[in-house]
């Protein structure tokens, strides 16, 4: 055994001990602090100190062997660090007003978002298969009881119990995905699992086939690729609308973070076989996710589809296999953090006490009481639909125009038609909201904190569309260096 | 057959048997019970591998005290009517022919194996030569350590769970 692990491995984990830190406070403050708000403003302070100390270890080499091999601090693992900060902190920024007035405003919530995200930080750096698993661990663990927050609520129990059967249900497959792995090459670690396929040339070989399917289903169920995606609706319709907000994006980057890193790094050699298995959950996502939300009346449902379908567009630029396609997958990744939380930055100020708002119904006429609000909602639509001079447009199309570089032509085609089916139940939206009469009056509960968030998200989504490559050439710039 | 090929078969067949009846009993109680000797089982086959240690903390830990905790919540939860309702979902034999088909393809895969598989870097000698309890502590504080510290937060995740979910007043 080599010399023990220094301080120069605890530097690669300060954002992660830092935002862990920060939530251990955020709880002891609970006991002090009567106002909730405070608490958000505590985390955000947090997330953005976890941030500034990934900002300075930016092009910090961490040692190879940072903690025997097991955690790699790169360009990759960086970037995506990027979208879980900016996932959390336009999360809390949703949620004190909307905690409010569910009346579930206290501390846990705060630090648990804060736990979960740091489990997504772990997993995106975790260059061995123990650390990925302990990772999507806390990740989860997090978010099942995030999902079931209001017990009161007979939906929020059902979203909590759900998420948390299909959870332990998947970690079992990935657990047993690892062991034949590690059966077959003798090590958990990602370069090491490589070097043994390629020394005993077992590319082949179906256990490593059958090994590699199992990792592929636990990471289909977290990113909710059809037809692993069942609990995804119910779970997204009973959580609280921040907490959906929170897990439609983040681990859905964190998934997409681990399957590209070890189908990469670790599953080089296996490109046939996994492109094989892909293509297929590719195609069924977008068509399932696509065709079913048409027929969906509530709109937490409808973006849990969509949201199913934007998976199977994602994880066309992985299919690719080359690192362009990787690219125009992280790239699309972050467009779709700001669009959806966006969206969801909408369903929530419909809410107030005493009213859902999560009918799509509900929507008839917003553009005459609150033509801003429709506005915002307007580019959000646009966006998740993939129209110019929208981010998703141009997110889509780097993702389409990879799959044709590598040439899968085929591929791409379904995609746009797939693309523009779902055209339909997304600017229904717009149509309730400006071509019919309100049938009440609708009243929006509005919030500094919320104000900052739709200013965020609809000035990055218009940005976005219209200077592209500023972030397609920092994802680019990340992931090669 | 070598005497330890047939304790193996023995205990394979033991523990298919046994997730068997735990799937299929009316009364969760015997479900549990049930479940109780499939533990003690793993930690045969632990013995098989000579892992002492992980033995001996499978009965304490599994078989002690998490089945105590089972046994708890399924008498808080006074099950009886339960034992009324339908056990399956009308799509049973459906599942049983997919569980089927997919164990059937289990077993063709595993016992086509060609290639003799890598071996890890504790052999049974490295072990023997240490001892389990030293080996597995020595590579849980260091090579481990990392691994190790983050199950402690998800631990404490646990607890603020059970807390959340359960204690906290809501209006």
């Amino acid at each position: 055994m080599d010399a023990g692990i220094t301080l120069m491995d605890v530097r690669a984990f300060v954002p992660e001990l830092t935002l862990i830190c920060a939530g251990l406070m955020v709880m002891l403050l609970d006991l002090v602090v009567k106002k909730k708000g405070i608490l958000a403003a505590v985390g955000i302070a947090g997330t953005l100190a976890s941030m500034y100390a990934t900002y300075k270890l930016f092009g910090f080499i961490a040692p190879q062997n940072a903690f025997f091999g097991m955690f790699v601090l790169d360009g990759y693992s960086n970037f995506f660090k990027l979208i879980f900060y900016l996932n959390i902190i336009l999360t809390m920024c949703i949620s004190v007003k909307y905690l409010e007035i569910e009346k579930a405003s206290f501390g846990e919530y705060y630090a648990l978002l804060m736990f979960a995200t740091s489990g997504m930080m772990i997993m995106a750096s975790a260059a061995d298969l123990i650390i990925l698993y302990l990772g999507l661990e806390l990740m989860a663990l997090s978010t099942y009881i995030l999902a079931g927050l209001m017990r009161k609520q007979p939906r929020s129990n059902e979203a909590a119990l759900k998420y948390f059967f299909l959870g332990a249900f998947s970690s079992g497959f990935l657990l047993y995905g690892i062991s034949l792995t590690y059966g077959m090459t003798g090590s958990t670690n990602l370069a090491e699992i490589a070097q043994a396929i390629h020394m005993t040339n077992i590319a082949g070989n179906p256990i490593m086939y059958l090994g590699l399917i199992f990792i592929l289903v636990a990471f289909g169920f977290k990113i909710a690729l059809a037809p692993f995606h069942m609990w995804a609706p119910d779970v997204y319709e009973g959580a609280p609308t921040s907490v959906t907000a929170f897990m439609s994006v983040g681990p859905k980057a964190a998934g997409f973070a681990v399957m590209g890193r070890v189908l990469f790094d670790a599953f080089g050699a296996m490109q046939v076989q996994w492109t094989t298995v892909l293509i297929p959950l590719a195609l069924l996502t977008i068509a399932v996710g696509s065709i079913t939300a048409l027929s969906q009346t509530n709109i937490k449902r409808m973006l849990a589809y969509s949201s199913v379908a934007h998976a199977g567009y994602m994880l066309l630029g992985i299919i690719t296999g080359t690192v362009d396609g990787l690219t125009s997958t992280v790239n699309y990744l972050m467009i779709y953090t700001f669009m959806n939380i966006g969206a969801f930055s909408i369903v929530i100020m419909l809410r107030r006490e005493g009213f859902q708002g999560e009918n799509i119904e509900d929507y008839m006429g917003l553009s005459k009481s609150h033509p801003l609000a429709s506005a915002l909602m307007l580019v959000f639509m646009f966006s998740l639909t993939g129209i110019p001079p929208t981010a998703g447009f141009m997110g889509k199309f780097y993702v389409i125009m990879e799959t044709i570089n590598a040439g899968y032509t085929y591929l791409a085609v379904i995609a746009v038609i797939f693309s523009a089916i779902s055209a339909f139940f997304y600017l229904r939206i717009v149509v309730y909201m400006y071509m019919k009469d309100p049938k009440d009056e609708v009243v929006l509960s509005n919030s500094p904190s919320m104000t900052i968030a739709l200013a965020v998200t609809g000035v990055m989504v218009l940005v976005l569309g219209i200077f592209p490559s500023f972030l397609l050439n920092l994802v680019r710039s990340s992931i090669l260096g | 057959m070598s005497l330890q090929q047939m304790f193996f078969m023995y205990f394979a067949i033991a523990m298919t048997g046994l997730s068997l009846l735990i799937v299929t009993r009316k009364n969760p109680v015997h479900s549990v019970l049930m479940m109780l000797l499939l533990f003690v089982h793993i930690a045969g086959l632990y013995l098989f591998l000579n892992a002492e240690f992980m033995a001996a903390i499978q009965i304490i830990v599994y078989a002690g005290a998490i089945m105590v905790l089972f046994l708890f919540v399924i008498m808080l939860l006074n099950l009886r009517s339960e034992e009324t309702v339908a056990k399956y979902q009308k799509q049973w034999p459906v599942s049983v022919g997919i569980g089927v088909v997919l164990a059937a393809s289990l077993v063709i895969i595993l016992s086509k194996i060609t290639v003799i598989p890598q071996l890890g870097e504790y052999s049974i000698e490295a072990i023997q030569a240490e001892g389990s309890l030293m080996t597995v502590g020595k590579v849980l504080y260091t090579q481990y350590l990392l691994p190790f510290e983050i199950a402690s937060i998800i631990l404490l995740v646990a607890i603020i769970g059970a807390v959340v979910l359960a204690k906290k007043r809501i209006q």
